[in-house]
């Protein structure tokens, strides 16, 4: 469950004076930036999926894990430039998405959320248990262009190479499909079939081809975040932190919202971080789900999202 | 097939004389069974008797009140460790110690069913793994508790009885486990059974019924809780030792994945869900002295994967069979079973 981005908190108790305890508060809050970025980029994921086909999708980490050792052979064994890998493993990731989609989800007899839920679950230990037969438990290096302790200093405080590419990439991930889903005609047709696939299918979509395209880019996604997290701890359970974190700081947005899964990713990934350096570091990681659980007592949908209320 | 007359007939566990016999037979069977075969299988067997005792609670709050719990190794650890400090910090006697771990636990699942009322889906889901997740972490963090160095679990006694072999312990799960299984049968039967059953079904319909939605809500997480309290209590001493480690999300998950595989309400569902996983977990663990089947991995595993990954084909095996259950045969294997039976009896047609 520890993953490298913990280490990154530098802001340690070795400044006294006012100053220093200023540069180690925002020292933090950069860390939780980053740590958030993460976060962002897996619940934007789930997001996407869950939008479409309200399926909690619990596969996600271990869809961008596979993606990060597929990149990783392909350093490692073929002599291509790295820009080439990125490429051929975003491929890789869009088609597992929808190849997923294509030949397990689609053929679910009985698509109730906790049966999504086994098979998603299932599906991910599937593909945990291949890769980790594959390459062993043990830590690999991920020949990544940018190292984990690439960094620059700005005022008095370190910012890493990695978490700025995390950040941009989240941000621009988090603007780009929010337009997409706004204003083109697919982002639509994918809003339409969550809402009523019979209806959907009445005016002419294609509700199965939108599902896989909607696994393909949710893969994609969820591939970047699993690709920015590999430098710096690449091993099978490297993404069960982020999954679960994404996917709390998702219901925590509203599990429908977009900008709602990143606002409350950063708001995790920044609360965890100052938990873990003025509080307790012990309590870290479970932080995140004890403020979900509060947060869901008081807005049972999320934060950002329209109270659901069922209809009899 | 089977018509029922009155309310009777629907409740009685013995409805004819054929059903008494093999009864009678299966208890038998069950007690006499230590006596015939190695120490290896009555430990095998006690490990499937606490499984079954964690999916029974399980099924109540997944199969018949429809809520979903991704946390219930938290539960199993109150259980665990619950018991096992009672006994070695404050020295209660076994007899009080487990069921008060037990209740401890379902004083957990009555805190964690009261946010779970208004939750549903995956909000649920995110709520129980989060306090699933979170009790093993606190947990880990207590002196009291052995902190992560884990704590040792002393052999239980009852009264003068002092239970230190597999067998002695078998007769004392098993004789538990029973009874657990016959109150849960007929907690079913009886009128809270019903009202758990129309939750599942349609929540507002039932609370238009008049069934109390918070009361019964609360009550399916704190009975399911109550059961994974006292097999957590009884794992320990199987164990003799436990530590934080052991009470992971992946735990969790398997207890879901027995019910689910089992099949989704219905008690033969969970004891064969959680019998076939576990012994296929037991067997799983040294893949590669499986014959035949062993060999072959063992070749393959050189030419293509890693030789030191070669265990975690176990994750591929449970997957394979969530995955596969929920696909083909969304009843799970009590589904199968219902399928084969209409099938025979009906044969020739």
């Amino acid at each position: 469950m520890e993953y490298g981005s913990e280490q990154k908190n530098t802001g340690g108790h070795g400044h006294f004076n006012k100053e220093g305890i200023m540069i180690d508060f925002i020292q933090m809050i950069v860390s939780g930036v980053a740590t958030g970025s993460t976060y962002a980029l897996m619940g934007l994921a789930m997001v996407i999926i869950y939008k479409t086909s309200e399926v909690p999708n619990f596969a996600q980490g271990e869809m961008a894990l596979i993606t990060s050792y597929f990149a990783m052979m392909l350093l490692t064994t073929m002599n291509i430039s790295v820009y080439l890998a990125f490429f051929l493993s975003f491929v890789f990731a869009a088609i597992l998405g929808a190849f997923l989609e294509f030949a397990i989800l689609r053929r679910a007899k009985e698509p109730n959320v906790l049966g999504m839920i086994v098979i998603t679950i299932g599906i991910e230990m599937i593909i945990l248990g291949f890769v980790s037969w594959k390459f062993g438990a043990e830590q690999k290096v991920m020949p990544f262009p940018i190292g984990p302790y690439d960094g620059f200093i700005v005022g008095d405080i370190y910012i890493s190479k990695l978490d700025v590419l995390t950040l941009i990439s989240a941000l621009l991930f988090m603007i780009v499909l929010y337009l997409f889903f706004k204003f083109s005609k697919l982002g639509l047709a994918m809003k339409a079939t969550q809402q009523n696939s019979v209806a959907a299918q009445i005016v002419g979509i294609r509700t199965n081809r939108i599902m896989m395209l909607t696994w393909g880019i949710s893969s994609l996604v969820g591939a970047t975040a699993g690709l920015l997290i590999a430098p710096t701890a690449m091993q099978p359970f490297m993404m069960w932190d982020p999954m679960l974190k994404g996917f709390a700081a998702a219901v925590m947005g509203g599990m429908t919202s977009l900008p709602g899964a990143v606002i409350a990713a950063y708001m995790l990934g920044i609360i965890e971080n100052l938990f873990g350096g003025y509080i307790s570091i012990e309590f870290k990681t479970v932080v995140a789900f004890v403020i979900i659980v509060l947060v869901l007592c008081i807005k049972p949908s999320g934060l950002f999202a329209r109270h659901y209320v069922k209809k009899v | 097939m089977d018509m029922k007359r009155d309310y009777y007939e629907d409740v009685q566990l013995i409805t004819s004389p054929v059903v008494f016999f093999w009864f009678a037979l299966l208890l038998l069977l069950l007690y006499l069974f230590p006596f015939f075969v190695d120490n290896y299988y009555i430990y095998v067997a006690n490990y499937i008797a606490i499984n079954i005792i964690v999916a029974t609670g399980l099924n109540l709050l997944v199969g018949y009140t429809g809520q979903i719990s991704l946390g219930h190794a938290g539960f199993f650890a109150i259980g665990a460790y619950g018991t096992t400090v009672l006994m070695v910090k404050l020295s209660v006697p076994f007899l009080i110690a487990l069921p008060s771990a037990a209740l401890i636990a379902a004083g957990f699942g009555f805190l964690l069913g009261l946010p779970a009322l208004r939750l549903e889906g995956p909000y649920l889901a995110i709520a129980t793994l989060g306090f699933g997740l979170t009790i093993t972490q606190v947990i880990g963090r207590i002196e009291l508790f052995g902190g992560r160095e884990g704590i040792h679990v002393p052999d239980i006694n009852i009264g003068s009885w002092i239970i230190d072999t597999d067998k002695e312990f078998y007769f004392l799960l098993i004789t538990l486990t029973i009874f657990l299984l016959l109150f849960m049968r007929n907690l079913i039967k009886t009128r809270m059974g019903r009202a758990f059953i129309a939750i599942r079904d349609a929540d507002i319909a039932a609370e238009t019924m008049g069934v109390n939605i918070v009361f019964y809500k609360t009550l399916a997480f704190a009975i399911s809780a109550f059961y994974a309290g006292i097999a957590g209590g009884m794992y320990a001493f199987v164990l003799k030792f436990i530590e934080p480690e052991i009470f992971t999300l992946l735990m969790s998950i398997l207890f879901l994945a027995m019910v689910v595989v089992g099949g989704l309400g219905s008690m033969m569902g969970s004891i064969t869900g959680a019998a076939l996983l576990c012994w296929l977990d037991l067997k799983l663990r040294n893949i590669l002295d499986i014959p035949y089947v062993g060999e072959w991995l063992k070749s393959l595993s050189e030419n293509w994967f890693s030789l030191t990954g070669v265990s975690n084909i176990q994750y591929i095996v449970f997957g394979s069979i969530m995955v596969g259950i929920m696909l083909f045969e969304p009843l799970g294997i009590y589904g199968i079973w219902i399928r084969t039976k209409k099938y025979w009896r009906t044969w020739p047609f």
